[in-house]
């Protein structure tokens, strides 16, 4: 939404026409930062002007998993972990349609591992949003495969001993086309990483590293939401091109944030224009 | 005498002014508005919602300069602003 | 034999009864337990990752249910007791890596959570509606056993007996608890080690050579190796004979298929567990199974106080199902009445083997919440009146479905 120019009447928040009002208030807990991104989100749709009956968001199981029910588009809440698949199958038969997956890092990177790496092969033209707070929020804080060594979960009750997920890394190696990764602070880069996301044809991901107030925060004694959100304030450094694999995120460390992908390669059908469309059978 | 200079162009720059508005039944305490607002137009109230939690009040509704960060910020869709048309630069305020 | 001292936590707890499986599957000797968060079973995995170093046991969380099953199966089969928690969904999700399971003969226990279903359904919210997925949820021909327990006490005592029974008949036994008896907090006595009855796998101690991993006794059960000890192992889910190689198109003769259907119901009278209750004489019997038979118990007190004789038959044991205990007292009962929180699962089984004799009225539920005892109650007093028989299963109206379908 841009600020100076379509904001002078109005009788609600400016993201009221794209939400399900009738469903509002939403569950997620004081300080999460899924609300703040589906700002960003919603932001980004009325910048690229994009034709809302075309314009799909399907996604799977958790506490972003949730925002199919309260955004006002044609929404799919479909199975744990298989939300790229479903959004796959969409795109594949209707290519007309823009198909956004809006979910979480257990959802996407754990159960739905597998899909993510082969839609980032076939180069599907999906935008995701992935959604990172680096623990299992909505069945009570158990550990994710991004949950950083040595953080406290309850499925990690002395401390997590597994190596995390790099996502950036995983979605580059798997083919990717466009990766980009910010805090739910950096709400303007954010919503302008979406809107080119949206644009590059191709697999793209944006990672958004959220504050979960309840319990990644809470069982690690990081404080609240507004806690998590002054550490990414002084803890992010944004350096563009990085190579992703320095991309780690080390528990209570520095977070690099920025875009660091941003390629052609071929893509299976269903790209919409670009330089692909010879890739082809 | 003032160590700030006047820029020659001030006549030109125009400052939007915002009105804030907030639904305090949505807020949750979260606090981002609050802490991000460059201007420091908003402050905790004592008073409290439905909820329990206490929502923002406007302390200083004048320096509000529309940038609308608490808008985008807000997790609960509780707070927006308005342009309220603008205002001339001058320096200090 | 008795428990190890050192895994039991003995001692009297005020916990729910996810917590008290854990605790169950601790006590038997469980060192393993690979898992995936679902509602309403993560309880269980938290308690068993708090307390599993204490015993020398791991707690793997692993990246779907898909991975989890299969990281149990070989866990078992390295030797390890091993166990996996899940719900409806997992449920689905693990159907195939059960089978498997039960085609190698490998034992392994599955606690089900059941929830409202189907599919994402109502995750905080009871259901029982997975009994017979349990039973015939992959595919081909095999038996599994399944229990029932119907309060923590239960859940703590029921997975001491499904780790047992899986050691014994080297098959998948799934603990099919519900929502509102792992969610539900009551007393558990976890009694000293020396009371709590364990047994393990019959293991082969001949020479290396002559070891023949599918080669059976009377019990039908084979004796088990596990990799390491020498025998240069093959394992496959391919249908094999005896030595656990595939066999060939019309090797029918050698392949030992028919072992994993018989070797539960042959044995199904040591396997059945029951509780019953003034079944002598009786008009009506309900047959219940988990919450669902403490909220029967009101029904059949104030049915018993108006004159009816009732009798109560609780499944604790769901598979194999008790098909003679049924077809017996179907010949002097006039009916029975199956609740079950689901819309006829059970029931059906009940149906089927009464061949006829007694009729069979289901109280259904669509699920998240238990039933009102006085639906049971006019379910009962239903077919104590009815004399003619029914042609098939008849489902009662519930007070809830008249108010929603009139």
């Amino acid at each position: 939404m841009n600020t100076l120019e379509s904001m002078t009447k109005q009788d609600g928040h400016p993201i009221e026409p794209l939400l399900r009002m009738d469903r509002i208030p939403h569950i997620w807990c004081p300080g999460c930062g899924i609300g703040t991104t589906l700002n960003a989100f919603v932001a980004a749709v009325n910048k690229l002007d994009v034709d809302r009956d075309k314009l799909c968001v399907v996604s799977g199981i958790g506490c972003t998993g949730r925002v199919a029910g309260y955004i006002k588009l044609d929404s799919f809440h479909v199975l744990h972990g298989r939300a790229i698949p479903f959004a796959t199958g969409i795109k594949l038969s209707h290519p007309e349609l823009n198909v956004v997956v809006f979910s979480g890092d257990g959802d996407l990177v754990s159960i739905g591992g597998n899909h993510f790496l082969h839609a980032a092969r076939r180069n599907i033209n999906l935008t995701v949003i992935l959604v990172n707070n680096f623990i299992y929020a909505m069945t009570g804080g158990q550990v994710a495969p991004t949950t950083p060594v040595t953080a406290y979960t309850t499925t990690s009750p002395f401390g997590n001993f597994e190596p995390p997920s790099n996502i950036p890394q995983l979605a580059e190696a798997a083919g990717a086309v466009y990766v980009a990764r910010w805090t739910a602070l950096h709400i303007r880069r954010l919503t302008k990483s979406i809107v080119e996301a949206f644009r590059k044809p191709g697999f793209a991901v944006v990672e958004v590293v959220s504050p979960c107030s309840m319990y990644y925060s809470r069982l690690n004694r990081m404080g609240e939401g507004i806690d998590m959100m002054k550490f990414y304030h002084k803890n992010s450094v944004i350096k563009h091109g990085e190579p992703t694999e320095n991309l780690d995120i080390k528990f209570q460390k520095q977070i690099i944030v920025g875009k660091f992908v941003d390629r052609e390669r071929p893509a299976i059908l269903g790209s919409s224009g670009g330089p692909d469309a010879e890739a082809e059978p | 005498m003032s160590l700030v200079r006047t820029p020659y162009d001030i006549k030109k720059i125009k400052v939007p002014r915002g009105e804030v508005h907030i639904v305090k039944e949505r807020c949750k305490g979260c606090g981002f508005c609050i802490e991000y607002c460059p201007n420091g137009v908003l402050a905790l109230s004592d008073e409290y919602n439905e909820k329990g939690y206490h929502p923002p009040k406007v302390v200083s509704p004048e320096k509000c300069l529309s940038c609308a960060l608490c808008e985008v910020l807000c997790p609960d869709f509780a707070i927006w602003i308005t342009l309220q048309g603008e205002v001339e630069a001058k320096i200090g305020g | 034999m008795a428990a190890n001292p050192e895994d039991v936590f003995t001692g009297s707890y005020y916990i729910d009864g996810d917590v008290a499986s854990a605790y169950g599957a601790l006590a038997a000797g469980c060192k393993f337990l690979g898992g995936y968060p679902i509602t309403p079973s993560t309880e269980a995995a938290e308690a068993f990752a708090k307390r599993a170093p204490e015993v020398g046991a791991l707690f793997v969380q692993m990246e779907d249910e898909l991975g989890s099953i299969a990281a149990v199966l070989g866990a078992s089969w390295s030797g390890k007791k091993a166990l996996t928690i899940t719900s409806g969904p997992g449920f689905s999700l693990m159907m195939e890596n059960i089978g498997f399971g039960a085609a190698m003969e490998i034992p392994f226990v599955i606690i089900n959570v059941q929830r409202g279903g189907p599919s994402t359904g109502i995750p905080t919210r009871t259901g029982q509606a997975d009994l017979m997925q349990a039973r015939w949820g992959s595919h081909g021909d095999y038996e599994i056993i399944a229990l029932a327990p119907d309060s923590p006490q239960e859940c703590f005592d029921f997975t001491v007996k499904a780790f047992n029974l899986a050691e014994r008949y080297r098959v998948p036994v799934m603990l099919m608890a519900d929502e509102c008896v792992g969610h539900m907090t009551e007393k558990v006595v976890v009694p000293p080690a020396s009371e709590i009855e364990i047994e393990n796998r019959k293991t082969y101690s001949g020479s290396l050579q002559r070891y023949l991993p599918y080669k059976r006794d009377k019990s039908l059960v084979p004796l088990f190796a596990k990799p390491g000890d020498g025998h240069g192992l093959y394992i496959t889910g391919l249908t094999h004979d005896e030595r656990g190689h595939p066999i060939g198109d019309r090797d029918l003769r050698s392949s030992t298929a028919r072992f994993l259907v018989d070797k539960i119901r042959q044995n199904a009278s040591q396997i059945i567990e029951l509780e019953e209750d003034r079944l002598e004489g009786a008009d009506v019997v309900v047959v219940s199974f988990g919450i669902t038979s403490r909220v029967a118990l009101k029904a059949v007190e104030s049915a018993r106080r108006q004159g009816i004789k009732v009798g109560t038959l609780r499944l604790k044991t769901i598979w194999p199902f008790p098909e003679d205990k049924i077809a017996e007292l179907s010949t002097r009962v006039r009916g029975f009445v199956v609740p079950e929180i689901n819309y006829g699962q059970i029931a059906f089984e009940v149906d089927r083997c009464s061949h006829g004799n007694a009729n069979v009225i289901l109280v259904p539920h669509a699920g998240s919440s238990v039933h009102l005892p006085v639906d049971i109650l006019g379910a009962i007093k239903q077919v104590a009146k009815d004399t003619k028989p029914y042609a098939s299963v008849v489902s009662y109206k519930t007070h809830l479905e008249r108010q929603i379908f009139g």
